[in-house]
This record gives C-alpha cells, structure tokens and sequence, in this order.
C-alpha cells in the first residue's frame, strides 16, 4: 500500500484512509497538520485493484460502513469522519 | 492510478451549470464556495477517470452498473438533506445552511457497506414483484427516479427526469 507519511509530533500510530476527492478527508488531513501531529495517510481511490480491496478490508475492520475520512489511532481506535472535537481530543488538544 | 488535473475554468462552468441546475430543481448548494469547488472537481475528476460522475467522497467501483446510486446526486441527497441538513459530501445542503444559519456536522454513511449491496438489477427486480402482487394489471408500469422519487406511468422511463433532471438509468420499476 502507498502511504505517505506527513513529519510532526509522535502520539503513537496515526493512520489516515482517505480519498483524493473528498472534502471531510481533505479537511481531516488539514486539521492533523495544524495539530502538528505525525501521521502516515493513503488515497484508497488512487490504488489498484487488490492494493484497494486489501485497503478496504482495513477500514471495514474499524469503520464496518467502508466510509471516508476513517482515521485509526494505534491500531485500536477509530474516527469516522471529520469529527473535530473528537479529533482534537484524541490527541489531548 | 496517475491523478487527473482538472482546470479552473472547467470547475467555473461545472460550477455555474450545478447552480443553475440547483436552483431549478429547489435546492440548495453549500455556502463555502471552495469547498464546493473542491467537490466539484472530484466529480470532474471522477468522470475523467470512471466515465461518470460518481460521488468525490465515496469510494467508485469504476463499473456504472454498481455506482448508479452514488452518480451524482446520489440516492441519498434528499433522505440526507431531510434529516442532516446536508447531503453526505455537504454539497448540497438545507436552507438553514444554506443561508448560514447553521453549520453543517459530519452526514453518516447512508450507504449500505460493499458485503451488504446486491446489484441494482436485483433490487429493480424485488420492487417490481412486491408492486406487482398488490396492484397487478394496471395498464402500464409505474417508474420512479431514484434520485427524486418522481413518479410516472408509461411504456418507457423519461430520458431525463423532469424534476432532478436524473437521467433514465436511475429510474426503477416501482409497480
Ligand atoms: S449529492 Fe452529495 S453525497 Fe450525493 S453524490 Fe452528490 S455530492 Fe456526493
């Protein structure tokens, strides 16, 4: 899988699915590079066929809707969306 | 999959067109102008690469037969205006937002997940038979846009819907 990864502070395994085009993914990337936060992200819409689906049963396995910004903090917790506050709270700001 | 590069001026047309489109049909679209643009050229972005305009925040099979109920505007615009103000992308949105009242909050997933879709075909076949039982032998079918839920009676679905201006593939039989 392409990831990216975006230099910041470390607050544990921060990981971004995303799609290119979206608008809640694009202000959700925003709003970890104002927290300073550092975190790796992918476009699900720009990977290939089995890179995808593979991409897909990772999200499904936090977010069971398949949806888009889903953010996975340490492998454990999950955040649907571009939820703000609890964004901000996950990271303690 | 290389990114395709949309140009302003496409987005300015698609942009006006979109407007007009709205406002004819009685809708509303999101008040922050960049992020509508933003939308606006993931749909362009979409029909580039898929053939179609599928939804920028959902993520397209490539094959139009899946992706009907998530072309723009989608299935689920009016069940999610009505109940979150917004349309899940929140490019389109209600009055109140529209006009600045209220902000808009994340729109859940309306959407049935990938294991849970079944074909369109199916779901056109499942409507007909449940119609068919209760009102059999009118003398033509009843269809319904999937995007408006306008309803007519003929032969044919319309090639354009009057109303959301949907085009005839997102009609299904209703009796
Ligand atoms: S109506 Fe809104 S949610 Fe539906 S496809 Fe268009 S932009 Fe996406």
């Amino acid at each position: 899988m392409v990831l990216e990864h975006v230099d910041g502070k470390n607050r544990g395994t921060v990981m971004l699915y995303a799609l290119s085009t979206c608008g809640w993914c694009a202000k959700t990337k925003d709003l970890l590079r104002e927290l300073g936060i550092a975190f790796d992200y992918t476009y699900v819409d720009l990977l290939d066929g089995e890179e995808q689906n593979k991409a897909m049963d990772q999200v499904e396995k936090f977010n069971p809707s398949g949806s888009f910004p889903t953010l996975v903090i340490d492998n454990r917790k999950s955040i649907v969306g571009f939820r703000e506050r609890e964004i901000r709270e996950a990271f303690g700001t | 999959m290389s990114p395709v590069e949309i140009s302003e001026g496409d987005i300015d047309r698609a942009y006006a067109s979109l407007k007009k489109d709205a406002a004819e049909g009685g809708y509303r679209i999101t008040p922050d102008t960049e992020f509508a643009r933003n939308l606006i050229r993931g749909l362009l972005k979409n029909e580039v690469r898929y053939g179609y305009r599928a939804c920028p925040c959902r993520l397209a099979s490539g094959k139009k037969d899946e992706d009907l109920d998530i072309v723009c505007p989608c299935d689920y615009r009016d069940a999610d205006i009505e109940d979150h103000g917004a349309c899940y992308c929140a490019l389109y949105v209600n009055e109140e937002i529209a006009e600045g009242r209220r902000k808009v909050s994340p729109v859940p997933e309306r959407r049935p997940p990938r294991s849970q879709r079944g074909t369109p075909g199916a779901r056109a076949v499942q409507t007909v038979s449940a119609g068919a039982t209760v009102l059999g032998g009118l003398p033509l079918p009843v269809w319904r846009c999937r995007v408006c839920g306008y309803l007519c009676a003929r032969e044919q679905p319309p090639g354009i819907c009057p109303v959301c201006k949907a085009k005839k593939d997102r009609f299904e039989r209703f009796i």
